[in-house]
């Protein structure tokens, strides 16, 4: 895979809007454009639309209005076959993990690949040998022994469990990971560790990586765009040196955080 | 602030007050008209210790154990083929029925029809297969597959619409289709319940299966049921007594294959 040329956009958001309830906007009307490469993390204090606004992307929320560009393709629009088509391109992981606890390890990174594998395949474990063994390499590529492959995902704990999260994600050969606050479930080392590793993934397989985080350190450290998002409208958006206190101020109300 | 202004820390509830009182009083008047007396009670007691000492001991003649093991025989047929057949049909229909998974038009149809299974005792669907298809086994297997789809799959849909959506979701989120999610990401969830329900339906199979023979659906029921118009007490004993183990060891069982499925 080439990398692509830094700044080539690859979605182009315009005025999304999404209102849970009619006239009570969480998203309101919010135009991104996000490039092909590079960490994005979108800040915010909770219920601010961070985790809507990523699952419109992938449309595990239905947005009310407005576009999402992809390919030129209007992922708002899409639903059906030509959805499932969309979705495979797009990777995503969890604040917790979601992975499917009764299986093993290989098992929930292989599910990486059902939109490509025919259900019968998928009943009898018959995954495509290249599958099997991408796998593999991915389960090491995150950082767990291979004895991890075929122990059940329930036996394993929060730090574990998300790199399996990102495995499954990568499995995918996405041109996009969503990252729904992916360390909020762990504790600040791991946190750590989990951070780097998608950082490290976003630069060395070319995958441009849109992560929700509330924590500002993390953020600052990793990313190399800042979308600072507050009562559903984005507030800031720039790099992460360019991020102020008064910033910060602005989106999360209050100066006693500081 | 004062003791006073605070609310009462467990306030009473009247919707329960009235409906133990409710209840208290419905069984004060149906005691009343069905006639229940101290008196009866006592006589009965006395006629039922006659009639189990009539019972021992248990015929162990060669020609009855015979009878007897041959219909016993055929009963954990009807049970085994009733649990096989019924079990797989339940399976789609719990599927089809679980408001999380499909259509609303499907899971009420689907309800709807695990209603009506579910409405009568495995003995009167007995007697209607009877009528059906004639005495035997096969009214008997037919009658229990419809209770076990009764069961299971009212059951299983429950099991099914309390999953962890968020494991679904994941999946889904990777563009498989409904089938992919079905295989990868809710059965997994769901199957050792379902394996776990499946072999709670074969131990009741068991039991009822002994008892279809009764109204012609095959099995132990026939040679029990004559057994008793025909004052052979003590032939219903061995009969009983060796129902009571057939359910003892389905329950070993049933144990062992729950643990496997775990």
């Amino acid at each position: 895979m080439t990398p692509p040329a830094s700044g080539e956009s690859l979605l182009t958001i315009r005025n999304l809007r999404k209102e849970y309830r009619p006239g009570q906007p969480v998203l309101k009307d919010i135009s991104l454009e996000i490039d092909a490469r590079g960490v994005t993390a979108i800040i915010g204090p909770s219920g601010t639309g961070k985790s809507t606004l990523i699952r419109c992307i992938n449309r595990l929320v239905d947005p009310t209005a407005g576009e999402i560009l992809m390919d030129g393709q209007d992922l708002a629009k899409l639903s059906g076959q030509p959805l499932r088509m969309a979705r495979r391109r797009i990777g995503m992981v969890f604040q917790e993990y979601n992975l499917v606890e009764r299986l093993t390890v290989i098992e929930n990174v292989l599910s990486g690949r059902l939109g490509y594998v025919p259900a019968w395949r998928a009943f009898l474990r018959k995954f495509p040998d290249g599958d099997v063994a991408r796998a593999f390499d991915l389960i090491d590529a995150v950082g767990l022994n291979q004895d991890f492959a075929t122990r059940r995902a329930d036996a394993l704990s929060g730090g574990q469990r998300q790199r399996v999260g990102i495995a499954r994600a990568i499995m995918q050969e996405p041109a996009l990971v969503l990252a729904d606050e992916p360390t909020s479930s762990l504790d600040p080392k791991t946190s750590v560790e989990i951070m780097e590793l998608l950082a490290e993934i976003s630069r060395t397989r070319h995958v441009p990586i849109i992560v929700n985080i509330h924590n500002v350190e993390l953020a600052k450290r990793y990313a190399s765009r800042i979308i600072g998002m507050t009562g559903g409208e984005v507030v800031y958006d720039g790099p992460p040196g360019g991020l102020q206190d008064s910033h910060l101020k602005h989106i999360y109300g209050g100066e006693d955080f500081l | 602030m004062s003791a006073a202004a605070r609310p009462p820390a467990f306030p009473v509830s009247w919707p329960v007050r009235i409906a133990w009182a409710g209840l208290a009083l419905y069984t004060l008047y149906a005691t009343s008209i069905l006639n229940l007396t101290w008196a009866r009670f006592l006589t009965g007691l006395d006629n039922g210790a006659k009639f189990l000492a009539r019972m021992f001991p248990p015929n162990m003649a060669a020609d009855k154990l015979d009878l007897i093991a041959t219909g016993m025989a055929e009963s954990i047929q009807i049970a085994v083929l009733a649990t096989f057949f019924g079990v797989l049909l339940s399976l789609p229909l719990g599927l089809a029925a679980a408001r999380n998974l499909a259509p609303k038009w499907l899971s009420w149809s689907a309800r709807g029809l695990i209603a009506i299974f579910r409405s009568f005792h495995p003995v009167i669907v007995s007697i209607l297969f009877v009528k059906a298809v004639g005495f035997g086994a096969l009214a008997g297997i037919l009658a229990l597959i419809v209770s076990s789809m009764g069961f299971v799959s009212k059951l299983f849909a429950e099991v099914v619409e309390e999953m962890n959506p968020k494991q679904v979701e994941a999946v889904r989120a990777t563009g498989a289709s409904f089938w992919n999610v079905l295989v990868m990401a809710v059965m997994p969830q769901v199957m050792a319940r379902f394996v776990g329900l499946s072999v709670y339906q074969l131990d009741s199979n068991l039991r009822n299966s002994t008892m279809v023979g009764i109204v012609g659906g095959g099995g132990i029921g026939a040679p029990l049921f004559t057994a008793y118009q025909r004052f052979d007490y003590d032939v219903v004993l061995t009969i009983l007594l060796i129902i009571i183990a057939l359910i003892m060891v389905a329950e070993l069982v049933s144990g062992r294959i729950r643990r496997i499925f775990q």
